[in-house]
């Protein structure tokens, strides 16, 4: 017997020129999985388009930059509708990581006290789900995962520390990250990792690509 | 940065305008042919010399053994491109050329010249080597008019109608806080209102407005990926006059269409045209 027909309707798409080059393509707006996979999938069937420099797989869209010598904004977005609408092909279980954590981050009593949690049972929390990768961008080698524990949600710091050391493990909202470099950051740091996340000699130079899995576990120092 | 600049520079040398150029910004270096080669400058007027005689910029310029080339001191913009005939020998990564300090890759070393560096050519140059060829006065950007031309953002009505008079009406100003990875604009605060949004692809040009309400502008080192609204997105045929702009300089944004857009494009393009 053949498969029911997918009753899940297709998700409508926004279009908004981003300047002259590229477009952002909406699905939704939601943190959702099944969202990001179309977006995902999406992206990967714009790649091997001839009038596509790039496209971007963001948490619920795409942004398309295209060849303005080879199509139209209104060209590329009547196509991007039509790829949208089409079922995506079953995603497959991206590759899983095991990221072993030294959860002594220099935050991680302040987030307890916030959270009016313990710090081993943040620790609990943090390395009890196997997150998805959504989205890899911002710097070289970093990766938004998520999505967190609803319990270990917190805003950004209100001021953005001006240098983060890379390898910090971090929180922030649903999310969760690793900073793969030295840089500025509002995420809170729960602890660290000695696992290199920007591999600048290989292609892509990330560890981690959308639609992976990761699963963090906690380490001795 | 100024991609017309650097294409231009390349192509009255006769190189293929993806070829690799010097940027140099606010100062140019001294340079010392060891070898006669044609080389040309383009974008910024940062007063160029050749054995201390004034010489020309958009113009072929041939440079015997032992010739030298020096800078004055900037004159107008801020970035000046270096293009030599046969290219520049660059280490490449990740398809390009471009030097990523923060990843230590591409260009020499993956680090910015310094004093004693010997740059090479990748190939000998092809053309014979004939000086003077040049981009016509006409046909240069006009740097001095610092007016951006851009489209409405995907996220412009996070503005208030008072909001986007300023975004479109207000003079800004490029702050201390710029590098090729954008400029932080000061001049009146963008309120924006919604949501937080979930991170999405960024592209060069883009007017990324965070919490406070100073708006960014997106240049070409810009972060992959972000989550601010963008309420204008610069056209690329202004991504030139933004790329020689420095801090200090005042700027104001002008709406306009696609179809707008695509004549400007069309018109930097066919005046790199008359260079082939």
């Amino acid at each position: 017997m053949p498969p029911p027909p997918s009753t899940r309707p297709a998700p409508r798409v926004r279009i908004h020129p981003l300047g002259d080059t590229a477009l952002l393509a909406e699905l939704g707006t939601r943190l959702d999985t099944a969202l990001n996979t179309r977006a995902i999938a999406l992206a990967a069937a714009l790649k091997k388009r001839r009038d596509v420099r790039q496209a971007v797989a963001g948490y619920t869209g795409v942004t398309v930059h295209f060849d303005p010598d080879q199509t139209t904004p209104d060209v590329l977005g009547a196509a991007i509708k039509r790829l949208a609408a089409k079922r995506p092909p079953m995603a497959e279980p991206g590759r899983l990581h095991r990221i072993p954590v030294v959860y002594e981050g220099p935050d991680l009593e302040d987030v307890a006290e916030r959270l009016k949690l313990s710090p081993p049972r943040i620790v609990e929390l943090h390395s009890m789900p196997i997150y998805r990768v959504f989205l890899v961008g911002f710097v070289p080698g970093w990766a938004y995962l998520g999505p967190l524990p609803e319990e270990l949600e917190l805003p950004r710091r209100h001021v953005p520390r001006t240098q983060v050391p890379a390898g910090s493990v971090a929180i922030a909202g649903r999310q969760t990250g690793i900073y793969p470099l030295p840089t500025p950051g509002g995420w809170h740091l729960i602890g660290r990792t000695s696992v290199k996340l920007f591999l600048p000699d290989s292609d892509p130079p990330c560890l981690f690509r959308a639609g992976d899995r990761v699963k963090f576990f906690a380490a001795k120092s | 940065m100024d991609r017309f600049a650097h294409s231009a520079a390349n192509l009255v040398v006769g190189n293929p305008e993806a070829d690799a150029t010097l940027e140099c910004t606010l100062t140019g270096p001294h340079l010392v042919a060891e070898h006669a080669c044609l080389v040309a400058i383009a974008g910024a007027d940062l007063d160029p010399r050749v054995n201390g005689q004034a010489a020309p910029i958009w113009t072929g310029i041939f440079l015997g053994q032992g010739d030298r080339l020096t800078f004055g001191g900037r004159r107008s913009g801020g970035r000046a491109y270096i293009a030599v005939a046969g290219g520049i020998e660059a280490d490449r990564w990740l398809g390009s050329a471009s030097t990523n300090l923060l990843a230590a890759r591409g260009g020499l070393h993956g680090r910015n010249l310094r004093a004693g560096d010997q740059i090479s050519t990748s190939r000998e140059a092809t053309g014979p080597a004939v000086s003077g060829h040049h981009l016509i006065e006409r046909l240069r950007p006009q740097y001095f008019d610092h007016t951006l031309y851009a489209i409405a953002g995907p996220h412009v009505r996070r503005l208030d109608a008072q909001g986007r008079g300023l975004l479109f009406g207000a003079t800004f100003k490029v702050s201390r806080e710029a590098d090729r990875m954008g400029y932080r604009l000061d001049g009146p605060r963008l309120a924006t209102s919604g949501e937080e949004l979930l991170s999405f692809g960024l592209t060069a040009g883009a007017v990324q407005v965070p919490h406070g309400g100073q708006p960014i502008l997106l240049m070409a080192d810009h972060q992959t990926a972000g989550g601010y609204p963008v309420v204008a997105t610069v056209v690329s045929a202004s991504m030139p006059v933004a790329a020689q702009l420095i801090p200090g300089d005042e700027l104001h944004f002008q709406e306009v269409t696609l179809e707008r857009a695509r004549q400007m494009r069309l018109a930097l393009a066919a005046a790199l045209d008359t260079l082939r």
